[in-house]
């Protein structure tokens, strides 16, 4: 009996394959378990197997030829069996979804006469016509966006949605020299933080979010987490600490907790794309900056939540901070202070740890874990000296955030920290 | 508990008791409290008697003409008694058809006067309905006079739409205040029905909702049966006597004093928001009177949702039957589509009709939008000409760069149903091409829909 050859799904994620290379040609006896072919997956070129003992027959699958998972590329017949007629051709798959704009954007061009009229899937961009001429204007990719209309379909609104978003998360970070002798000021902006009306705005996950959340998620546990470590040279941070509470005297006092939590909220500020929630279909990026503080608690630990952190001043933050702790260890607070954080600090700096990674607080995208300063060597301007340093330890939910975007905020974070007069620009 | 339901409506017009019927197909148990006949305003004293008077009133109309058609129907007599029992009896059946999606959906229904209480609860008489998941206001408007200008109305001489759906006999003459939807359709009925209409408006067009194109070809085609028309014209004192009632009107600097027989106040309506319990229930107003809701229709008190007349224009049955059905499914746990109310059909029901849908030209020039309006007139319309129906046309604003429908207005015989092609265009986002390219049955009103899309392209054909 004749044994068919599937196409198989040779990765988890793989949807369809590209033949290579055939190992093995019409008529050639083959055995179970020798390789029949080279297959190209969404990851790596395997090798297609065969899952029986005969002769290999009716190779419908071209070399080049891209086919669904489950398609029949072959049969493997039996010796001396005679098959029937060729097996019908597999049905090329869509062209593979990414890097090409032009398709589904363009609604007028023919399908390629060869392809025979497929039902819609999940591959094929579902967008109003209107949306399409947009997107071919604007030179979007529908992909890209998300669709609210009927069955996901991409309307007018989604894309004008899409480009707001677009401007709000990924605000360009102004480019920096990459040797500077001074340090590096963060890109000027005014003291009075501009916002949006609203509190936040949701953003409807892409087809590519959706797929990196459910593929992160799947590899590495509820929260994808990845980590970026940066050292921070605290000596103008302690400098200006010592001044600051020199000219408080008796009024109060400013801990570097209270500098690292403004320079957070701050950065926060300018990188709104780490200042967000995963909300299983949607992102909602917040235009408000609320910082959750991990604080030790005899049996446990609580975050709460300094409002509006970026708006607030360094003794307002410290202030709050402080009675926040005494209220935390007291088990005095209140539902409405320990939650609606939008990112968090964890600070064990206190407890002599260099370095450490802390666990995202659901469903913020993010938390920086922040280790003691240390005095150690470092180079400045040629010279070994002794520095106070710090580092600072950013956990990602890569659903949200990816390694660039964490990078980025965190290059903020560290100017700032590095040079804390630009927190006042 | 018996009077405990998972929603309790509080209205039950086209907004409440649509609202009733979705949220028990999604198996929620319902109550919708009435305190007159179910199908409220627009079956009873609305939409639907209008309709039915509207028709013998073209009927009137149509044998006048007729003549002229091969069909010589004599002298025509018209009885407007005979035609207001027609219409009730319309209204009377669709009422009884909206009892009987009650029953059918197992929908629990209380006569009587609602008032919110606190916690969910309506009170009815001396019996408290308890919603589980939610309260729907739907208690929708009622017309209002201008006791201002000594306007009140007074059921015999100053009336309203409530008072003409009623009479007997059609005035000898009659002074129509406000030239929207509904004092063009009265102003149709009763002149066809043999009663001298003065027609009034303060703002400077008649129809002034509608396309400035829509409006001015109404206003000719009244003037040309008879009906006076006065745009831009102020009512300074309005004095009732025992049958009659003197209007002295303020246009074009001049002031005229008008005698009528009575006068429609037609200017406007007022929502149903007095004595029913919304600031016992912590649910607010918007400064123009609506109930304020958020995008989702909940007032400002959880577990309360306001639709229709009450939560704002525009105060259309049609846009309070959305609201209803989204509401119950929002109630429902579902995520219904957001209701689009730049999408909002708009139709008054006169000879010839008036639909409309999106922006007028006017809005297209302010908003400074790049646009391309096509025409296509119905005289130039075969179907039209057969039927002797060639007043009016369709006029569809098109968005120069995508080709977008931004708004779309139709005069014309069976208007009301033509916009239709054009609203689903604009849900799904079509543009004129699409439009254009959907094959149109030949003879019909609608191929002037596909050639006013060819026209904003540039490509008219039958013109």
């Amino acid at each position: 009996m004749a044994t068919s050859v599937y196409m198989e799904a040779l990765s988890p994620t793989m949807e369809e394959g590209r033949v290579v290379k055939w190992h093995k040609r019409d008529g050639d006896p083959v055995k179970a378990g020798e390789t029949l072919a080279e297959v190209e997956t969404d990851k790596a070129v395997m090798d297609l197997v065969a899952r029986a003992d005969g002769v290999l027959r009716q190779v419908s699958a071209a070399e080049g030829q891209t086919v669904p998972v489950g398609s029949v590329v072959a049969v493997i017949a039996a010796p001396g069996e005679a098959v029937g007629a060729a097996a019908p051709a597999p049905q090329p798959a869509a062209a593979p979804a990414a890097g090409t704009g032009e398709r589904g954007a363009v609604p007028s061009d023919p399908a390629p006469a060869a392809t025979p009229a497929v039902p819609a899937d999940a591959t094929r961009v579902r967008a109003s016509p209107l949306a399409r001429r947009m997107a071919r204007d604007q030179g979007v990719d529908l992909e890209l966006v998300a669709g609210t209309g009927p069955g996901g379909r991409v309307t007018k609104r989604d894309l004008e949605t899409a480009e707001r978003a677009h401007v709000g998360a990924a605000r360009p970070v102004a480019a920096q020299p990459a040797v500077q002798r001074e340090v590096p000021l963060p890109a000027p902006r005014s003291s009075v933080v501009a916002r949006r009306g609203t509190a936040y705005e949701d953003i409807p996950l892409t087809q590519i979010r959706k797929t990196i959340a459910r593929r992160l998620a799947a590899s590495l546990g509820p929260i994808p987490h990845f980590f970026l470590t940066t050292e921070v040279d605290m000596e103008r941070a302690a400098d200006a600490r010592g001044a600051l509470n020199e000219s408080l005297g008796e009024r109060g006092k400013v801990s570097f907790n209270d500098i690292i939590l403004k320079a957070t909220a701050l950065a926060l500020a300018q990188h709104g794309a780490c200042n967000a929630w995963f909300q299983e279909d949607h992102i909602r990026y917040w235009n408000e900056v609320h910082l959750g503080m991990a604080v030790a608690v005899e049996d446990g630990l609580i975050t709460p939540v300094i409002r509006n952190a970026d708006l607030k001043s360094l003794t307002e933050i410290g202030r709050e901070a402080k009675e926040l702790a005494e209220k935390a260890r007291t088990r005095r607070l209140q539902p409405a202070e320990y939650t609606g954080s939008t990112f968090s600090v964890s600070n064990l700096g206190m407890f002599d740890i260099d370095q450490f990674t802390a666990v995202i607080n659901p469903p913020e995208a993010g938390i920086i874990a922040v280790g003691s300063i240390v005095q150690k060597p470092a180079a400045v301007d040629g010279t070994l000296a002794p520095r106070r340093r710090m580092r600072v330890t950013m956990s990602c939910d890569h659903r949200v955030i990816d390694g660039a975007t964490g990078a980025s905020f965190l290059r903020t974070l560290k100017q700032m920290l590095e040079n804390p007069l630009a927190m006042l620009l | 508990m018996a009077n405990q339901f998972d929603v309790i409506v509080l209205g039950g017009g086209p907004a409440g008791y649509v609202a009733a019927i979705r949220s028990a197909q999604l198996g929620m148990s319902t109550a919708v409290i009435e305190k007159e006949k179910l199908g409220g305003v627009c079956v009873n004293i609305g939409c639907i008697p209008t309709k039915a008077l509207l028709h013998s009133a073209y009927i009137a109309t149509l044998l006048r003409e007729a003549k002229e058609f091969g069909v010589d129907a004599g002298a025509v007599k018209t009885d407007y008694g005979v035609a207001m029992q027609r219409s009730r009896r319309v209204s009377d059946q669709s009422s009884k058809g909206v009892e009987f999606l009650m029953k059918k959906n197992k929908i629990t229904v209380a006569k009587g006067a609602g008032v919110l209480q606190p916690g969910r609860k309506v009170k009815v008489a001396n019996d408290v309905y308890e919603a589980k998941k939610a309260v729907i206001i739907a208690t929708g408007s009622r017309v209002k006079g201008l006791p201002q200008i000594g306007l009140e109305i007074n059921k015999t001489t100053v009336i309203s739409s409530d008072e003409a759906l009623f009479l007997d006999k059609a005035p000898p003459s009659l002074a129509i205040i406000g030239a929207g939807a509904v004092g063009m359709e009265f102003a149709d009925i009763f002149h066809a029905f043999g009663t001298k209409v003065t027609l009034i408006e303060a703002l400077p067009r008649i129809l002034p909702l509608e396309d400035a194109e829509a409006a001015d070809t109404l206003a000719k085609s009244y003037k040309k049966r008879g009906i006076d028309v006065i745009a831009g014209a102020k009512v300074k004192k309005g004095t009732p006597g025992k049958d009659r009632v003197t209007l002295e009107v303020e246009a074009n600097g001049a002031t005229q004093t008008l005698d009528v027989a009575a006068a429609l106040m037609a200017a406007g309506r007022a929502v149903n928001t007095e004595g029913i319990g919304l600031s016992e229930c912590g649910i607010q107003v918007t400064e123009r009177g609506f109930i304020k809701v958020d995008q989702a229709l909940q007032t400002t008190a959880p577990g309360y949702y306001a639709i229709g007349d009450v939560a704002g224009p525009p105060m259309l049955a049609h846009k309070g039957s959305r609201e209803g059905v989204c509401v119950s499914e929002h109630i429902a746990g579902k995520k219904p589509h957001p209701i689009k109310y730049d999408n909002v059909p708009s139709v008054t029901y006169c000879h010839p009709e008036v639909a409309s849908i999106g922006l007028t030209e006017d809005q297209c020039k302010e908003r400074k939008l790049d646009y391309v309006a096509g025409r296509f007139p119905f005289s130039a319309n075969g179907r039209a000409r057969g039927s002797g129906e060639t007043e009016g046309f369709v006029k569809i604003l098109r968005d120069k760069k995508y080709g977008e429908i931004l708004g779309a207005h139709i005069v014309g015989a069976h208007a009301s149903e033509l916009i239709h092609e054009l609203a689903v265009a604009r849900e799904n986002e079509y543009t004129v091409e699409e439009v254009e390219l959907a094959i149109h049955a030949h003879p019909t009103m609608s191929e002037a829909v596909a050639e006013a899309a060819l026209d904003s392209l540039g490509r008219v054909l039958h013109v």
